[in-house]
């Protein structure tokens, strides 16, 4: 126990001298930004949402909800997708970057689903739909709230076992290790429902969002997509993470990184060309193809052609070539393509024919950056102290299944 | 209690517990009947005066009913104005319409609303509760008439929209703006009894009226009813909706998520299994 805890101070040292010493770029921009979104958000609370929003009668959902609740939680399905393959498959070389990619999700919800709240006119009844006092049942938003809630907690358990190694605790690491694979079993379906969820929150739009967008499989579009969101995301936050924190890394990692990203590139390409094929089907379907020559359905087709087939042929190029760069260009142009179709359903193409369209007001696009960078100081803090992506303290390995070593021996 | 009835007592127990909320509410359906409103459009002279006692029942601010410029531009309701009369150059001349919320019988707003803040009383009226709404707005997105409205300048908002005068209704009055009317546009009652009545007038005018009760089909029908001489289309109003209630776009969906809560587990957890190494 005395050895854990020289172990852990020396840690804790090291983490501080490190934020210390180096002021990034990073937190010279970050921290005006986050100051001036709380001076904006003091406004919104006070004044109401119209002080600092260009929401109106017409577009009660704008930014918050448009990008940075529902595109922010299809940017965080690498969790799902990862533990699915970790845990389930148990591709054991994806091993190495699942602590990091549920971190992220977890950070994504409690940061991006949470923005939710400043969206919320009556912030205070959020209680309601939770305690039980009033069950909307019948509405699909009901559902995602709650898989919201039971989301973050699946993935608080599924990381906690880095906690309590960060703590030294190690009969709590065992308790918190063997509730894994449920959790992972668990937020796996959350992830289905309420991935597809966000979809079906516009289903009863219907006669304001453009034929081209609206569908019933709108939650079936949503799911998939979230697949190669997530894996996308994974491998830009993937690279970045490997050079700010390269001092963190894991020899596992620093060997595996490069095959990591390829596998995953090869992943994205195939959920990738899947979508499309649901995209074409849905297209087919409803029948609208004399739009396409409109100025939405040019618009339609650049999000289609540009930021979906054009990426997926990359990913599946660079995999097959191992360029990193490709596959990194590739995840970069779906990350886009990802927030245009979101925004496309949530605000561009509804109610696309409005005298008066919705632009986010400069307050709305500080407030969203400014949880970003929230996010991004939280999941630095962690990662320069919690065995995240360095290898965890030697009492916790081959414990239980967590073949970090094993895969070492095979590289 | 009777052998009889408490056997029919306990079928009906096990029937709610077996079927669910469903049965309940088929139940509770039947005993009372929806209330309604048939606005004749070619009886409506424009004056205005059932925006004015809508704002003096509930408490808004009283428009200006001198002021005809109002009529120079479309109105949509607004969460100062529960109701607006426009007017509209159609092919059977100048008509005036009255706009407000529709009290459909399956609401969208009310199946959107997660704490049930939007509620269908069993009297038909769609109301408000402000004890429960959380302010999502997503009332606002699935209404098929943007109904609707928020109040974004107040740090407490409220959604603002017409409530049929529930609290006048049950005390047995008339809505505000039907007990208005000067022109007797507006009639209140039952909805079977206003339905008849609306078919009776086209059948007796068969020259003064389009042969369409706007209203009695759109998007499963509503507690108000129009009669109009001009093409609905010609007056602002949808008639691309269809007939279909808006809550059924997402029955689909919502169906779909009790099988995956059994499928995916019990998949997920075969799939882990067959994958283990011993």
């Amino acid at each position: 126990m005395k050895a854990d805890l020289n172990q852990l101070g020396a840690k804790g040292v090291l983490a501080k001298g490190w934020t210390r010493k180096r002021f990034t770029l990073f937190d010279v921009l970050s921290i005006p930004i986050m100051a001036a979104g709380a001076v904006i958000l003091f406004i919104r609370f006070t004044k109401g949402l119209g002080a600092v929003t260009n929401l109106s009668q017409d577009y009660p959902w704008g930014l918050w909800i448009g990008f940075d609740v529902i595109t922010g939680v299809a940017f965080a399905g690498g969790a799902y997708v990862l533990t699915f393959m970790v845990y389930i498959l148990r591709m054991e070389k994806y091993h190495p970057i699942v602590r990091a990619t549920v971190l992220n999700g977890f950070l994504a919800y409690v940061f991006y689903a949470g923005a939710l709240l400043l969206d919320l006119g009556r912030p205070w009844n959020v209680i309601n739909p939770i305690i039980g006092n009033s069950f909307g049942v019948s509405s699909v938003l009901f559902l995602v709230a709650w898989h919201f809630m039971l989301y973050m907690i699946t993935e608080l358990i599924e990381f906690s076992p880095a906690i309590a190694e960060w703590l030294g605790l190690k009969k709590l690491r065992k308790i918190l290790a063997s509730l894994t694979l449920g959790a992972v079993i668990f937020g796996i379906t959350l992830s289905t429902l309420h991935q597809s969820g966000l979809g079906a929150l516009f289903l009863m739009a219907k006669g304001k969002l453009h034929p081209l967008w609206y569908s019933e499989f709108i939650p079936v579009l949503f799911f998939v997509s979230s697949i190669f969101a997530g894996l996308s995301m994974v491998i830009f936050e993937g690279s970045i993470s490997h050079r700010v924190f390269h001092h963190r890394l894991s020899p596992a990692l620093r060997l595996s990184h490069d095959e990591i990203l390829i596998g995953l590139a090869k992943g994205a390409a195939g959920a990738m060309f899947a979508y499309l094929f649901l995209k074409i089907l849905v297209l087919i379907h409803g029948q609208n193809w004399h739009l396409l020559g409109t100025s939405m359905g040019y618009w339609y087709l650049t999000e289609v052609v540009a930021l979906v087939v054009l990426p997926c042929a990359l990913f599946a190029y660079g995999s097959r070539m191992r360029s990193l760069p490709v596959i990194k260009a590739a995840a970069i142009l779906t990350l886009i393509g990802i927030i245009v179709n979101r925004l496309n359903v949530s605000i561009i193409a509804y109610k696309w024919d409005a005298p008066v369209r919705y632009v986010p007001t400069w307050m709305e696009v500080e407030v969203t950056l400014a949880i970003i960078a929230a996010e991004i100081w939280v999941f630095r803090w962690v990662v320069n102290r919690m065995p995240v992506l360095s290898e965890s303290p030697l009492w916790a390995r081959g414990e239980t299944a967590r073949p970090r070593r094993r895969y070492l021996h095979a590289a | 209690m009777k052998r009889r009835e408490f056997l029919a007592a306990l079928g009906a127990v096990a029937d709610a517990a077996l079927v669910g909320g469903r049965a309940q509410a088929a139940v509770s359906g039947e005993k009372t009947e929806f209330f309604g409103v048939l606005v004749d459009t070619t009886r409506c002279l424009g004056c205005r005066t059932c925006e004015a006692a809508c704002a003096e029942a509930h408490g808004l601010p009283q428009p200006d009913l001198s002021d005809s410029a109002v009529f120079d531009h479309e109105r949509t309701t607004s969460e100062t104005q529960w109701t607006v009369v426009n007017r509209y150059d159609t092919s059977a001349g100048e008509v005036f319409v009255k706009r407000q919320c529709m009290h459909c019988n399956q609401p969208a707003c009310a199946s959107a609303c997660l704490v049930k803040a939007m509620y269908k009383t069993t009297e038909g009226p769609v109301i408000w509760r402000e004890n429960k709404c959380m302010g999502c707005r997503f009332c606002m997105v699935s209404c098929p008439f943007d109904i609707p409205k928020f109040e974004y300048s107040s740090p407490i908002p409220k959604i603002q929209k017409c409530v049929l005068c529930w609290e006048r209704v049950r005390e047995g009055k008339q809505p505000a703006c039907v007990e208005s009317c000067p022109g007797e546009a507006l009639l209140f009652g039952k909805k079977r009894d206003i339905l008849e009545e609306a078919r009776t007038r086209i059948y007796q005018n068969p020259t003064e009226y389009v042969h369409e009760i706007y209203g009695e089909r759109e998007v499963g029908g509503g507690a108000w009813l129009y009669l109009a001489a001009a093409p609905f289309e010609e007056l602002g109003f949808r008639t691309d909706l269809g007939d279909r209630p808006y809550p059924e776009l997402t029955t689909g969906f919502l169906y779909a998520v009790p099988l995956v809560f059994i499928l995916w587990p019990a998949a997920l957890l075969g799939m882990s299994y067959a994958t283990h190494e011993e």
